[in-house]
């Protein structure tokens, strides 16, 4: 790279080189190591792992809804379980652990232009204690009694009473606990991804040229650390009315004719604590998978993102308005009128904000240079589940559609769309698109294609019948429906399509993890930018990068990251490494 | 937005006015916060995540205070001690009150000298501060015992609503832990400072990181949040 900017242009470097750690074993380059990467893949493979365990709970559910009465061993106490594990592991142990913890971890230091996370020991320990968190867990599956029944929401009274499994049993304290464990652990890891934003970036990568995919972590980082904090607190009094006695969320209560000790406590204040970090919670998952998607987009495209600005402040505008919606998971809790119209106003503006980033998503595929490569399928895949589940959020968001809704299948569609399938989608475009410079291989292009077309088709398969189910007014949580009378004989032959399909896109999942794996050795040589990618992440002098990621110099940046067909240049894209006088950037001023 | 320009980075046009100016500055190149070290900008944004813990404890008290229909004890009576004869209310709070905010005098000093790298002025400052520490948790411990010793349980108490019992050992009973570990680390930390670890740059045990002077001032950071909430603590439970 010849210099040939005059020698003032590059700003002098603020920060000192940081000391790396230099691993001096085995065990300390592998296994405690304290390099972003490899935390990276451990958070990455743990995340995965129990994840399949959530896949598996999914597919026993499923078992039971579509074919009631065959399975035995699904008893309503195990179907209750089932639920309250599947759906804690896939929001908080795979989702946010794999964005944050894996993505996060891989994707910042590199893109930033920095050598590492600023406090590598502090991020080392962030997985150790993530680790246990999934370990005690795990742990809950084999404590007398089984795991949590509860719900995903864990509401109090029923959580901790004793028809609840788990309730009187140790289900509910793991459970506990690890969430307690998770929360200390993220946010050790979460206040290493921030500073890292905030100050350890290289020369010239100012915040406006940060790829899309670090604005996305970034912000939603920030608001897991705002958002965490409601949720340790109401686990720590749930534990504390658990294990003592107290009534934080204990009301006067009869069970079976007696007459608990609780009295005084609020159940309605948990719902508040649980959704003030709930909701933030699905924009912590939706943010980085927002970045990651304009990245996707713009790179597979061939063009530069339309509206760069708009889109940075699209998404700080929706970390901060989903601080002030969380009521509206509790319209059929009851609330003053005015409070339902205070939420639903707020719920309905965020759909400002996302409505302009889907605009421009689509705005930047416009007359783009569209190369249908899966990480691309799997954006467009990602644009159209996010729009379908994001119109039915309006729905939801209103009190009087939300009431009569809010306990039926539509709602399980709804978020499973928009929380569960749309991120889930980005995360294996975002695989197929990095896998790459992780390994230096590429994920295999026939399995891959294999598996997004069962895994997009067979998501929609899934969740579209849903939300005719519900809107027949099938209930959610019921674990048997066949003497309803709302349960017609068509809804359950939908019921049973839905299962059978739910086990054919969780098999396209263990094509996906050979996959992974088959690549590693046998996949095609990738070289340094097989997507020919303007990011600091694909200009590094090794392939899957060193320790100190770039080398003996850091990489200086001269441009925003989304050079791509920029005219007069003499490729069609411009890394933002690469010094200015070559071609005009359209950067914004 | 995106207007085509020329792609050099010492720019000479105005700087934005306004809002512009604003985001200009704030996403400026390399540091969005200048002169402010790595340790530093973490303590803080840690103290603002920790602010939320509190804020949502003592929320979730005021609102078990205020939604109970059971009466609330008079903290004038409960937290009164019997001296010479008669119930003088609130004065261990206050004298465990006049201690932790004398810590963070002591503490302040101890940042101040540790910038003129007065080895031994700031380490024996930093004990103190943690022996002021180490009081208020055991003045603590002696509340706790008194409370016990009277009948408060977290599940119940003689008085009036059992949330009182409840909010009081899980709130105080966290800022006391709060104390413990930040005497714990001013102990380690005043180590570090007589020993010359931060002259030397003798490399952390466990991060190998070369420690500085201003890793006293960030333990500061950290005890003064933890003197503040206290304030509020006291405020909000003793006072109301």
């Amino acid at each position: 790279m010849v210099d040939i900017t005059p020698a003032d242009a590059v700003p002098p470097a603020e920060v000192a080189e940081m000391e790396l750690y230099h691993p001096h074993s085995w065990w300390t380059k592998y296994v405690f190591s304290q390099d972003a990467k490899v935390i990276a893949i451990q958070y990455s493979a743990t995340a995965t792992a129990i994840g399949m365990v959530a896949l598996v709970l999914s597919w026993l559910m499923r078992l039971q809804l579509g074919f009631p009465g065959t399975f035995d061993f699904i008893t309503p106490e195990a179907y209750y379980q089932f639920i309250t594990m599947h759906g804690m592991i896939m929001v908080i142990y795979l989702l946010t652990a794999l964005f944050l913890g894996g993505f996060g971890n891989y994707l910042i230091p590199l893109m930033v232009g920095a050598r590492d996370m600023v406090f590598p020991y502090v991020n080392m320990l962030s997985y150790w204690i993530y680790l246990l968190a999934v370990l005690v867990l795990v742990s809950s599956f084999f404590a007398p009694g089984g795991p949590t029944g509860a719900g995903w929401t864990l509401y109090p009274p029923q959580a901790i009473m004793t028809g609840t499994p788990g309730g009187q049993d140790w289900g509910i304290i793991l459970m506990l606990v690890s969430l307690i464990l998770f929360i200390i652990g993220f946010t050790m890891g979460g206040l290493n991804y921030v500073v890292t934003v905030l100050q350890g970036r290289t020369r010239g990568m100012t915040l406006m040229r940060l790829p899309l995919t670090v604005w996305g972590i970034f912000t939603a980082t920030v608001m897991a650390l705002l958002a965490f904090p409601a949720l340790f607190v109401a686990c720590v009094m749930m534990l504390l009315d658990r294990a003592l006695g107290t009534s934080f969320f204990m009301p006067a209560i009869v069970e079976m004719g007696e007459q608990l000790q609780h009295g005084g406590g609020s159940p309605i204040l948990f719902q508040h604590l649980f959704w003030f970090f709930g909701h933030p919670e699905v924009y912590i998952v939706a943010l980085p998978a927002f970045g990651i998607v304009s990245d996707l987009i713009s790179t597979h495209a061939r063009k530069n993102i339309f509206g760069y600005r708009m889109m940075v402040w699209a998404i700080v505008g929706i970390g901060a308005l989903s601080f002030v919606v969380w009521a509206h998971h509790m319209y059929v809790s009851g609330m003053h009128p005015y409070f339902g119209f205070f939420f639903a106003t707020t719920t309905l503006i965020i759909a400002v904000p996302t409505a302009i980033k889907v605009y421009n998503w689509v705005l930047t595929l416009w007359r783009g240079d569209i190369h249908l490569t899966i990480p691309m399928l799997f954006a467009l895949a990602f644009i159209v589940t996010f729009v379908n589940g994001g119109l039915t959020g309006l729905f939801l968001g209103n009190v009087v559609v939300d009431v009569p809704l809010s306990d039926t299948m539509f709602v399980v569609a709804h978020f499973h769309m928009v929380m569960g399938v749309a991120p889930i989608l980005v995360i294996f475009g975002a695989i197929y698109h990095w896998y790459p410079k992780v390994t230096g291989r590429m994920l295999n292009e026939t399995l891959g294609r294999f598996h997004f077309w069962i895994t997009f088709l067979g998501a929609y398969l899934i969740f579209f019948p849903m939300h005719y189910l519900g809107l027949m007014g099938v209930p959610r949580r019921y674990n048997e429906l066949t003497d309803m009378t709302i349960m017609t004989e068509s809804a359950h032959h939908l019921n049973s399509f839905i299962s059978i399909m739910a086990f054919m896109v969780g098999f396209a999942q263990i094509v996906f993890l050979f996959n992974l794996i088959w690549s590693i050795r046998h996949g095609r040589e990738a070289g340094g930018n097989p997507w020919r990618a303007t990011t600091l992440e694909w200009q590094t002098p090794q392939t899957p990068p060193a320790h100190g990621n770039f080398g003996k110099d850091l990489p200086i940046v001269y441009r925003w990251a989304y050079d791509y067909s920029v005219p007069g240049a003499k490729e069609d894209f411009i890394p933002q490494n690469v010094p200015g006088s070559f071609a005009p950037s359209r950067e914004p001023a | 937005m995106a207007e085509t320009t020329l792609a050099h980075i010492g720019r000479t046009e105005p700087r934005p006015a306004g809002w512009q100016g604003i985001a200009a500055d704030w996403s400026s190149d390399q540091r969005a916060f200048k002169n402010v070290s790595w340790g530093k900008a973490m303590m803080w944004i840690f103290l603002l995540s920790d602010t939320f813990i509190f804020g949502c404890f003592l929320l979730s008290y005021m609102t078990a205070r205020i939604s109970t229909r059971v009466p609330w004890p008079n903290p004038s009576e409960v937290f009164a001690l019997r001296i010479g004869g008669s119930d003088i209310p609130l004065i261990l709070i206050a004298i465990m009150t006049f201690v932790l905010i004398s810590s963070s005098g002591t503490m302040a000093m101890a940042v101040n000298f540790g910038y003129r790298r007065d080895r031994r002025k700031t380490a024996v400052l930093m004990l103190l501060t943690a022996a002021l520490g180490a009081t208020f948790v055991g003045m603590q411990a002696f509340e706790w015992t008194k409370l016990i010793t009277e009948g408060v349980r977290p599940w119940g108490n003689p008085w009036g609503a059992a949330q009182f019992g409840a909010s009081f050992f899980m709130i105080t009973g966290f800022h006391g832990t709060h104390v413990t570990i930040g005497v714990i680390f001013l102990i380690i930390v005043a180590r570090k400072v007589w020993r010359g670890d931060f002259d030397v740059g003798r490399p952390g045990f466990f991060t190998s990181r070369r420690g500085r002077y201003e890793n006293v001032e960030i333990m500061g950071l950290y005890w003064h949040f933890v003197d503040l909430v206290w304030v509020f603590i006291f405020a909000f439970f003793y006072l109301w």
